[in-house]
């Protein structure tokens, strides 16, 4: 990538990544409403290149997943729209996207939503709790969920089925 | 890169990375197709649900490699091209990824071979002299590890449950094992591909997926079935009878309606 090569700027460029990574704050997962871009932790770098383009690197979450390109729109849209173009949108590749990048503002928000917020990688396997009742009785129904980042598990204790977002 | 691929075919440009690009790439690409056979018939709509999600994992994977293997290729040529537009001979997956899909024993054995090749294969890769082929491999290893999790503990459930659900589960392991031979069995491209550092070499490969298979058929009460001397060759594009049918449904929108968009 070319454009990796080229210096940042040193100097007053703080004030457009700043209002750039709190317009992005807002841009919802088209799939999760209830987390942002950054709480997925996909938003890898956002820097102001020295010919002015506002170069944004984002991190998919699954090879597969559908929501990638609508996200790039999203972020790009949203972006323009707070007057904040040129911009570059790149793929951030490697290290691949983790879990753990998850921030613990999203993991609470997820919990709220209903979706139990995966673990930390490292702390695997670790118990689930139900994000309605909070018990710990919990079992796993699938690997696989309604989208390529979530399981499926039910509650022993309030009998309510959920989704867990996958730990990787 | 200035060795003569000998093995390539009609169609195919020169080169190892090339060439070993289409192989990997086309093999997730043609088990996705497979297991999106599956969707709406599936025994349990869990299963449906993991043989789909799985499928779109393989999916992206395959849609990294190829949109590579387009742009090393230098011919303007898309991942579209390269998925929709090839005749037969050009595809370079193995022949166990396009079996057809039979029972669901047929379905997760093997989707277990593959997986427990494909993930020595990407924990290697990971850290290839190229390093795009590496930044592609160490992601798609995440997900190679869960499929293989979720194939390993339905192989497992199948061969030690119910009497006719190892007698089947054993029966879809030995139809499927002599294909398993040419994911090992180095030729031309997979040697220049080592050579060049691109690639691991097979022979450890075929150690490391021995190893874990074993452990699995184990567990699974399955008896490891014979080895075949006899060879397919679908990462030379030769293809077993089934391919063509597969490509059939997997080209038809392209064919009839060239450059069609979603």
């Amino acid at each position: 990538m070319s454009d990796r090569a080229l210096p940042t700027m040193r100097h007053a460029p703080e004030s457009r990544v700043v209002r750039a990574r709190s317009v992005l704050a807002s841009v919802p997962d088209p799939e999760i409403p209830v987390l942002s871009v950054l709480d997925l932790g996909i938003v890898r770098e956002i820097e102001e290149l020295a010919d002015g383009t506002l170069r944004i690197a984002i991190s998919p979450t699954y090879t597969g997943c559908p929501a990638t390109a609508t996200i790039r729109a999203d972020v790009a849209a949203a972006l323009q729209g707070a007057g904040l173009a040129p911009l570059r949108i790149v793929d951030a590749l490697s290290p691949p996207w983790t879990s753990d990048w998850i921030s613990e503002q999203g993991r609470r928000k997820l919990r709220e939503f209903g979706i139990a917020p995966p673990g930390k990688v490292a702390a695997e396997p670790a118990p689930i709790l139900c994000p309605l009742c909070g018990s710990t009785d919990t079992e796993r129904i699938s690997e696989f969920g309604s989208t390529p980042c979530k399981a499926l598990h039910r509650c022993r204790a309030c009998r309510e089925p959920f989704d867990r977002f996958k730990c990787i | 890169m200035n060795a003569a691929p000998t093995d390539a075919v009609r169609g195919a440009a020169p080169g190892p990375l090339f060439e070993y690009l289409l192989r990997i790439g086309d093999t997730g690409l043609v088990l996705a197709q497979r297991l999106g056979e599956w969707v709406g018939h599936a025994p349990a709509i869990e299963e449906d649900l993991g043989l789909a999600n799985t499928a779109l994992d393989l999916l992206g994977q395959a849609r990294m490699l190829l949109s590579y293997a387009a742009e090393i290729e230098g011919r303007s040529r898309t991942e579209d091209d390269l998925a929709f537009l090839r005749e037969e001979s050009e595809y370079r997956n193995a022949t166990l990824a396009e079996m057809p899909n039979g029972d669901f024993g047929d379905t997760i054995a093997r989707q277990f071979l593959l997986d427990a090749y494909q993930v020595p294969l990407y924990e290697r890769l990971a850290g290839s002299r190229d390093t795009r082929l590496a930044a592609i491999a160490a992601k798609a290893l995440k997900e190679s590890r869960y499929h293989l999790r979720y194939s390993s503990g339905w192989l497992v459930r199948l061969g030690d449950g119910t009497e006719e659900s190892h007698a089947r589960a054993q029966a879809a392991l030995e139809r499927l094992w002599p294909y398993t031979g040419e994911l090992f069995d180095a030729d031309e491209t997979d040697r220049q591909a080592l050579a060049d550092g691109i690639a691991p070499d097979p022979a450890e490969l075929h150690a490391d997926w021995s190893a874990r298979v074993d452990v699995v058929l184990t567990e699974a009460t399955l008896a490891r079935p014979p080895e075949s001397r006899y060879r397919w060759y679908g990462k030379r594009g030769r293809h077993s009878e089934h391919f063509g049918h597969l490509l059939a449904e997997l080209q038809f929108l392209q064919r009839s309606h060239p450059g069609a968009r979603w």
